[in-house]
């Protein structure tokens, strides 16, 4: 028997919507998902007319539906927005090769400007390099801290006010989880925020229009507005914990739909005893990105990758940061105890 | 795509180092009988010190009991709260080195007939108990959770403290050992209410009916303990015991502040897993045992013979996935097995958080949830989850209805801007229109798995329709106030000195 679709009384629904469970014609659907896109970005008040915004695109389901959806409400409600796609090339063979070749056609169906910047013209490492130095088992450490910086580089090149990400709903419930395992209060506090404010130099704004939308959604609006993107994973696993955490979630999930949003619910009202210590931001001194410690992670990680001391930036050696700084040799014995990397 | 964002440290999870040593660390002499925390191997003697003195310390820490004060102790007769029962014992012995000096009793929750055990089943249960508790010489009480279908409707709104505050407690210590002077306290009363367990017929019925209308696991879970909290207070009031003892084990609250998380309970987390809540205000609630871990309960239990009686749950019998409590359980169990300091850093999260409503106190005078009596985490703000529900919802469904004449409700639920809804405020599918402003997220989360509202007990419902008429009292008259304190402001006692009889 047909389901009638349950905003419009009319049309026979196709699919049941995974974040209320009604069951809904394409249109609609189509409808509410931009339509709660909207809601989010006007609520939050994410972005003024005239501002720049760079979309982060990585060729996924993700940005893919973020590039459309941005593209789609500047022009219906007249954000005034200058959109346009940044993408990141870490040079890792195979991988990027594809994704790319999707952002590129997406650039093309949404006629809107594309950067690409690489790490190669960034670091002068590609990530195929690195992990011929670093082994696999690290290898995302210098992956997660190259691409945010090598975004806030592209972007500064580019000139843009304002990053978008396609962050999910999911993607942020997955963290809020991670960061109560991992008894990570600063960051617990942090991680549910829709946008950061300006932290410093060299550091852009960032927010997530998709924040409370669910990754089943998203690929739902992706298979019915037939976009192309590229699926993949990164092809370096991720690291274990999250592992479990994601799968915590969509056990979750298959319990109660709506766990995602009573976890992001959750780490939205926490609170933080008064005298919790917190990290206090501060800049790095090579290059102002912002950092806890005197050299930011990626120049450390980098400074490791140049001298053949890639555990530099693995472990905790924040006592060497004013060795680095002052350029001063390194013992015989910290030498060693940075060179050998399992694989 | 990575999604490796941000920095993150390698976590701390080395697995536990075998236990090969063969002596104390402790008293360097005794061959080790048992390992705790971080391997460390302790003997007989040291493991028992070690254990008895975590209690003392626990509460000496947090100078919340007052001497000579009721203490009503939770036993379920679990491992955990059987040990409790013991370290009271212990510490309020003759011969213990520093004395605890309140004064215990005890109530065991029977909830068999919430689960369908038989009457014959529960008084067995119920008579070992007995057994158990009679032999601690305090008095004790048998709660049938049938009996919270009486309880009055008073019980859901939190009461000013008589508590002296905190500075007061120097004094209090010593005006006690004066006026004391050694006597022990807790020999003094002797009196034994409720010997057997006093049930009605028709009250198991009722009761197996509400738990019935809850159409998931989840939901019944959360229903259950929400009445037996609910009990407990009202035992707690009825007998004057103005603290309340609960034995969650650093498991235990691990497993119970991740499961909140996943519920929706991030504002009331602090309440309900830190080691003093005090959401009700005249009765405050304590956890010593959140720093003993499962494994080391279960060790000390077995050396020192703690029996326990264990009754079915809600949860025995059912698989991993039958619902989030359930679910976090086994996988808390899972990680705990592979990185053996999962519980200890979930639980220390929990010492770094605070309640929404504010650091300390009682919630008197401010808006609680009917069910949990938490301060209410629902106002919708700007984009905020709850929002982005409220407007998937309107926007999926055009029979979205105005949510009733209830002010609170229709102020709730107007963040629908969409097109679709035009001006209508609209809350759709709400099976729950009177109750849902007056609940907090996860209650209202709870309460829409209720096939039925109408089996929720009549004291659940009489408050309801109390604060309804309340606030429709207070919209009537609000163009003459003239400012928008709160009706209930003048609750007298929240700033009345300390109750001296408290030290007497
Ligand atoms: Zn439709
Ligand atoms: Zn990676
Ligand atoms: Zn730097
Ligand atoms: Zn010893
Ligand atoms: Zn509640």
């Amino acid at each position: 028997m047909p389901v009638q679709c349950s905003s419009c009384r009319e049309k026979r629904a196709v699919l049941k919507r995974p974040k209320t469970g009604h069951s809904l014609c394409k249109e609609c659907f189509f409808w509410a998902f931009e339509e709660e896109v909207h809601q989010t970005i006007k609520a939050a008040e994410l972005f003024k007319p005239g501002e720049s915004v760079g979309i982060a695109a990585s060729g996924g389901k993700d940005s893919t539906v973020l590039a459309h959806v941005m593209k789609l409400l500047n022009e219906r409600y007249n954000y005034g927005l200058d959109l346009m796609l940044i993408s990141v090339d870490e040079g890792i063979t195979g991988y990027r090769d594809d994704s790319l070749e999707t952002v590129k056609r997406n650039q093309q169906q949404y006629e809107l400007p594309l950067k690409i910047v690489s790490y190669e013209e960034l670091y002068g490492w590609t990530m195929d390099a690195i992990v011929k130095q670093v082994g696999l088992k690290n290898n995302c450490t210098f992956c997660g801290v190259f691409r945010r910086q090598a975004l806030d580089r592209g972007a500064i090149m580019l000139k843009v006010d304002k990053i978008c990400t396609g962050h999910n709903a999911d993607d942020v419930a997955e963290t809020v989880l991670m960061n109560v395992l991992r008894g990570d209060i600063a960051r617990l506090r942090r991680c549910t925020a829709i946008s950061t404010t300006s932290e410093g130099d060299g550091v852009v704004p960032r927010c997530k229009p998709l924040k409370y939308a669910y990754e089943k959604e998203i690929v739902l609006y992706a298979y019915f507005k037939k976009l192309d993107y590229f699926s993949t994973e990164c092809i370096y696993s991720p690291n274990a914990y999250r592992g479990h955490a994601r799968t915590f979630l969509k056990d979750l999930e298959s319990i109660r739909s709506s766990s995602i949003i009573d976890i992001i619910h959750s780490g939205e009202n926490l609170s933080v005893r008064d005298g919790v210590k917190m990290p206090v931001q501060g800049t790095c001194s090579r290059c102002g990105y912002i950092s806890s410690q005197a050299l930011c992670k990626s120049c450390v990680l980098l400074e490791g990758l140049n001298r053949g001391l890639p555990k530099l930036g693995i472990g905790k050696h924040h006592r060497l940061h004013d060795k680095l700084l002052s350029q001063q040799p390194l013992t015989e014995k910290e030498e060693r105890k940075l060179k050998s990397v399992d694989f | 795509m990575c999604q490796v964002e941000e920095e993150y440290r390698e976590p701390p999870l080395a697995p536990a180092p075998p236990s090969v040593c063969k002596t104390c660390v402790k008293c360097k002499d005794a061959s080790a009988a048992v390992v705790v925390r971080a391997g460390d191997p302790y003997c007989r003697t040291c493991f028992k010190d070690y254990f008895i003195h975590k209690f003392r310390a626990m509460l000496g820490k947090n100078r919340v009991i007052f001497p000579g004060e009721k203490v009503l102790l939770a036993v379920s007769g679990g491992p955990s709260s059987s040990s409790m029962l013991r370290q009271v014992q212990e510490g309020l012995s003759q011969n213990a080195h520093k004395k605890l000096r309140f004064s215990p009793g005890i109530v065991y929750i029977d909830e068999g007939g919430a689960v369908g055990r038989s009457l014959e089943e529960r008084l067995r249960t119920a008579s070992e108990l007995q057994a158990v508790f009679r032999s601690t010489g305090f008095p004790f009480h048998m709660v049938p959770l049938e009996q919270v279908l009486d309880v009055p409707p008073s019980v859901l709104v939190p009461a000013a403290s008589s508590q002296p505050a905190a500075s007061v407690y120097k004094a209090a210590v010593d005006g006690f050992l004066q006026a004391a002077g050694g006597r022990r306290p807790g020999a003094a009363v002797q009196q034994q209410d409720a010997a057997g367990l006093d049930v009605l017929e028709a009250h198991t019925a009722s009761l197996q009916q509400l738990m019935d209308s809850a159409t998931s696991l989840t939901a019944r879970q959360e229903l259950l303990s929400s009445l037996r909290q609910h009990l407990l207070v009202h035992t707690a009031r009825s007998h004057g015991y103005s603290k309340l003892m609960l034995g969650d084990s650093c498991s235990r609250s691990a497993v119970k502040l991740l499961a909140a998380v996943c519920l929706g309970r991030g504002a009331q987390l602090a309440q309900d897993t830190g080691f003093s809540d005090s959401r009700y205000g005249d009765v405050v609630s304590v956890r010593p045992m959140r720093d003993y871990s499962a494994k080391e309960i279960a060790f000390y239990n077995h050396m020192f013979g703690v029996p326990s009686v264990l009754s079915p749950s809600l949860t025995t019998k059912t698989s991993d996935k039958s619902s989030i409590q359930q679910l976090t359980e086994s996988f808390i169990t899972r990680l705990q097995a592979d990185f053996p300091s999962t519980v200890s850093t979930i639980y220390r999260t929990s010492e770094k958080l605070q309640t929404a409503g504010g650091s300390s106190g009682g919630t008197a005078g401010t808006d609680t949830c009917l069910l949990c009596v938490c301060v209410l985490d629902t106002s919708v703000g700007n984009a905020t989850a709850f929002r982005s529900t409220l407007v998937s919802q309107c926007l999926s469904d055009s029979r979205a209805v105005p949510s009733g004449p209830d002010p609170v409700s229709a102020k709730q639920s107007r963040p629908c801007g969409g097109q679709q809804c035009g001006t209508r405020t609209c809350s759709a599918e709400d099976r729950t229109p009177d109750l849902k402003a007056l609940l907090c997220y996860s209650c209202q989360r709870t309460l829409r798995d209720l096939s039925s509202l109408d089996r929720l007990p009549h004291y659940i419902l009489s408050e309801a329709q109390s604060r309804a008429r309340r606030s429709q009292l207070r919209e009537e008259i609000r163009d003459f106030l003239l400012d928008h304190h709160d009706d209930d402001e003048d609750d007298e006692g929240l700033h009345s000195p300390p109750d001296p009889s408290v030290v007497a």
